[in-house]
């Protein structure tokens, strides 16, 4: 399974990438959420991936002891999922509120955003 | 002595709050500070000439051992009384020659700036400070030639001017701080003592190159020299001050002030004959060519500085003599041309030599003061400046085998200078006054008295040399030789060669100036030659430097997303590309991989399949729910190793970002392609190539053990201390309590933001 996710991991990356470098602001976002996506996936593999044993103390005992799932990279990519929807949904609307007034969607025509005031 | 050089920096910083005062009638007042300063200075020439001293020590920060440390020698002496005794005059000159210029205020605040530093240079015993005082000099020089600065003209001769000297001055930094650390003092007085240990060190010809360049930029030598001509776009007040009596002498001051110190080895004596020697002659010859006034003093002003250096650099006690008394020489006639330049295109309203004629019939005591500053500049007796040319013609004539040479070079640019002497104080004033000129009178007092107050001590310090011999000449022999000897300096000598030569120089001058009428004609010969001039190639270098730097950054900082990201990803791939191939070393454990069942890869296929969709799909719709489908997948790959929190969040974060898509989905753009097929395919190739490169390095670190320490941590205390048996929630809201407070206060900031720009409500304006 290792081998599969690895190269889900490099595929997520390289789709999210290639979208970033797209001139069109929804697919820069789309590219954002691909490779946030494939970050958390890394970050999950490298944790070492354990089927059926999640960190939770079973009630009769007070540690974990026998072999369990990391919990530590877990609590990170808790944390990246939530800052990332802030993320994601901040840019969804900016880019609304964008093209609303420039009427583009081409990132290379919003550096003349200067002159649309003058 | 601390006061009396901080005086100037006081009174420039006091200028902008008497801006005033000074413009009105308050501006005759400022001329008595430097002449209070000068009657200071006097007053130590008693004991100064005795052979003492004079020491004032302020400690500044010690730890570092720079201080405040001033000594007033002979060599400091002399300038400085060179520095508050033309500026006087200067500060006098200003009052009429700018009168009511708007800015006279600021002139006179960069003028006492610029005395103040120039005072604080020559006293300076401490390297570091004398570094500092010599950087203000170049800043305030910068400042008084970008005067007029609504003359691009003005503001590029101030740059280069700065540029050039601003160059010499971190040459100097370098230079200090090297000779302060192979000394072991940054004081002048204690590295004397060190003389031979700096000489014989590894560090020796590195402290000579520095200071050479330091010397040379500020002193306009070859090939160093050209900033100088342009220097001359400022007031001519300044262009006395600065460009021909003091700041330009600064680096001869360097030269004079290191000479018992660095000086007597072969490279030091050496380096500064050639240069010398080079700048006085061709400094000389181009001045021959000139029809500015200003430009034919400039090139002169040139040759002077070339003939200080070419002397302090035969090093022998005669030609150092000849050295501090041709400072003197100098300063007094080439001011007094100066300022009678000064008056003329104040007057007249041009400086072009072949014009101006016949100026003595309305201006008398100018034309006075220029004959007598040319005639002295000519070094005819009984003028000072017939004292300065024998003397060096004494230095240069009992040299052994290059006696000749040099003999001829000094006489070559002594005819010259002569030549531009004439051309400069005699030309404009003898002949017919043409009539454009019937008109023209004679200035204020304060205008005409101090060039013939100069020139006049050119000739009193010529008739009677034991004015000066004792109490100024010899102090500055005895600081530059740092021995007993004795000197005397007489006019009269007798007939010998030396007379002979003075004789020979006089004849070819007046006959050069006879021959030699100056025209357009001659000027434009020697534009043939700009294309290889110094000048010519700095400002060459310039543009191209500048057109490299716009590339460089246009090429870099090009302002498009995908481009910076292309240029780090791109990097990064061939860095860590170029590692891996070096050796990669893939091992994978195959039983260490956990086993595959039907349903992963399903998943896994499912996944794949959403993430091509994403891409390559033409709707907007189809992209956005693909992405859903992705999020979903993974929330299942969590949910199969372990992760049920993961898989709950991701699942509602995912459903969360897909609904928010969709309502705004049709105020979104159209999906379009923007890129050619040839970027989409350079972009998918270096995709391709990154998450290749992510994919390897994952499993490279796969095969590497890990450190399991804080997840055991975590695992045995989550209930023993925070009393919860959900280690992930424990972590996130007990062990880490303050970092998910923060987290929801970005979110909800983002919230916020979200909020604001649903409700902004832009004016029908700003729409536009």
């Amino acid at each position: 399974m290792e081998l599969l996710l690895v190269m889900l991991i490099g595929l997520l990356y390289a789709s999210g990438i290639y979208m970033m470098l797209r001139r069109s602001m929804v697919k820069l976002i789309i590219g954002l959420i691909l490779l946030g996506n494939g970050a958390n996936m890394l970050i999950f593999l490298l944790g070492r991936i354990v089927k059926g044993k999640p960190p939770i103390i079973d009630s009769a005992s007070k540690m974990l002891t026998e072999i369990y799932a990391d919990p530590v990279p877990q609590a990170l990519i808790l944390t990246a999922i939530v800052i990332s929807f802030g993320l994601q949904s901040f840019a969804i609307i900016l880019v609304k509120r964008a093209y609303k007034i420039t009427a583009t969607d081409d990132l290379d025509e919003l550096n003349t955003t200067d002159e649309i005031y003058e | 002595m601390i006061i009396a050089i901080l005086s100037g920096f006081i009174v420039a910083s006091m200028v902008p709050i008497l801006s005033k005062l000074i413009k009105g009638k308050g501006s005759i007042l400022l001329p008595f500070l430097p002449l209070g300063l000068f009657a200071y200075f006097i007053s130590f020439i008693p004991k100064v000439s005795n052979g003492i001293a004079v020491d004032r020590f302020y400690s500044w920060v010690p730890s570092f051992g720079i201080d405040l440390s001033f000594r007033l020698d002979g060599l400091s002496m002399l300038f400085a009384l060179l520095i508050t005794g033309i500026g006087t005059l200067v500060f006098f000159y200003t009052f009429s020659y700018l009168k009511g210029h708007p800015y006279l205020d600021r002139f006179y605040g960069y003028l006492s700036m610029f005395m103040a530093s120039m005072l604080g240079l020559v006293l300076s015993d401490n390297i570091i400070t004398l570094f500092i005082f010599w950087e203000l000099t170049s800043i305030s020089s910068f400042f008084l030639i970008g005067f007029n600065n609504d003359d691009p003209n003005s503001r590029k001769s101030a740059l280069l001017a700065l540029s050039i000297t601003g160059l010499g001055g971190l040459f100097l930094l370098a230079g200090v701080l090297l000779l302060g650390t192979s000394g072991g003092t940054y004081s002048i007085q204690d590295l004397l003592s060190q003389s031979e240990a700096l000489k014989s060190s590894a560090n020796y010809n590195w402290i000579i190159f520095l200071l050479f360049i330091a010397a040379f930029t500020k002193s306009a030598q070859f090939p160093f020299h050209f900033w100088l001509p342009g220097a001359m776009k400022a007031p001519t007040p300044v262009s006395t001050y600065l460009h021909s009596a003091t700041m330009v002498k600064a680096g001869i001051y360097l030269l004079a002030r290191f000479t018992p110190v660095l000086g007597g080895t072969p490279e030091w004596n050496n380096t500064l004959i050639i240069v010398g020697a080079v700048t006085m002659t061709y400094a000389a010859i181009h001045a021959l060519f000139r029809l500015d006034m200003k430009g034919i003093l400039a090139y002169s002003t040139i040759s002077a500085l070339g003939i200080l250096v070419f002397l302090i650099g035969l090093g022998t006690e005669q030609a150092l003599l000849a050295a501090g008394v041709f400072i003197l020489v100098h300063a007094l006639y080439k001011a007094t041309l100066f300022l009678v330049t000064g008056i003329v295109d104040h007057e007249t309203g041009t400086r072009d030599v072949s014009v101006l004629s016949g100026l003595r019939k309305v201006m008398m005591p100018v034309a006075i003061a220029a004959f007598l500053a040319a005639l002295s500049n000519a070094g005819a007796p009984p003028f000072f400046g017939f004292i300065g040319k024998d003397l060096i013609y004494e230095a240069t004539l009992y040299l052994g085998d290059w006696a000749y040479v040099l003999t001829g070079a000094a006489i070559v640019t002594n005819v010259c200078l002569l030549f531009a002497g004439l051309l400069a104080g005699y030309k404009p004033f003898v002949g017919a006054l043409p009539t454009q000129f019937e008109k023209v009178h004679l200035p204020h007092p304060t205008m005409w008295a101090p060039p013939l107050i100069l020139a006049g001590l050119g000739l009193l310090f010529g008739l009677i040399p034991s004015l000066i011999e004792k109490s100024i000449i010899q102090p500055v022999f005895t600081s530059l030789v740092n021995n007993e000897t004795v000197i005397h300096i007489k006019l009269w000598h007798g007939f010998n060669i030396v007379l002979g030569l003075s004789l020979l120089t006089l004849t070819l001058g007046a006959m050069l100036y006879w021959k030699l009428k100056p025209s357009e004609n001659l000027m434009s010969k020697t534009l043939r030659f700009e294309v290889i001039s110094p000048k010519s190639l700095v400002e060459k270098f310039r543009s191209l430097f500048i057109g490299l730097a716009q590339f460089w950054t246009g090429f870099f900082q090009n302002g498009y997303l995908r481009n910076y990201v292309i240029t780090i990803l791109g990097f990064l791939t061939l860095l860590l590309g170029y590692r891996l191939y070096q050796g990669v070393n893939l091992y994978i454990d195959f039983a260490s991989l956990t086993d595959l069942t039907i349903y992963e890869v399903i998943v896994v296929i499912i996944m794949a399949v959403s993430i091509i969709f994403t891409v390559f799909s033409k709707s907007r719709l189809v992209a956005v729910a693909s992405l859903g489908v992705i999020g979903y997948a993974i929330c299942l790959i969590f949910l199969f190793y372990s992760a049920p929190d993961l898989a709950m969040t991701q699942f509602s974060i995912d459903t969360l970002t897909v609904i928010l898509f969709v309502l705004v989905i049709y105020n979104l753009p159209k999906y379009k392609t923007f890129s050619s097929i040839g970027v989409r395919i350079r972009d998918g190739v270096l995709s391709i190539f990154f998450g290749t490169l992510i994919a390897i390095l994952t499993l490279e670190v796969l095969s590497e053990p890990l450190n399991r320490e804080t997840s055991i941590f975590y695992a045995e205390s989550a209930y023993l201390l925070a009393k919860g048996k959900n280690v992930v929630n424990v972590i996130l809201v007990d062990f880490r309590g303050f970092d998910t407070m923060v987290e929801i206060t970005v979110l909800v900031i983002a919230a916020i933001g979200v909020f604001s720009l649903l409700k902004l409500r832009l004016k029908s304006i700003e729409k536009e």
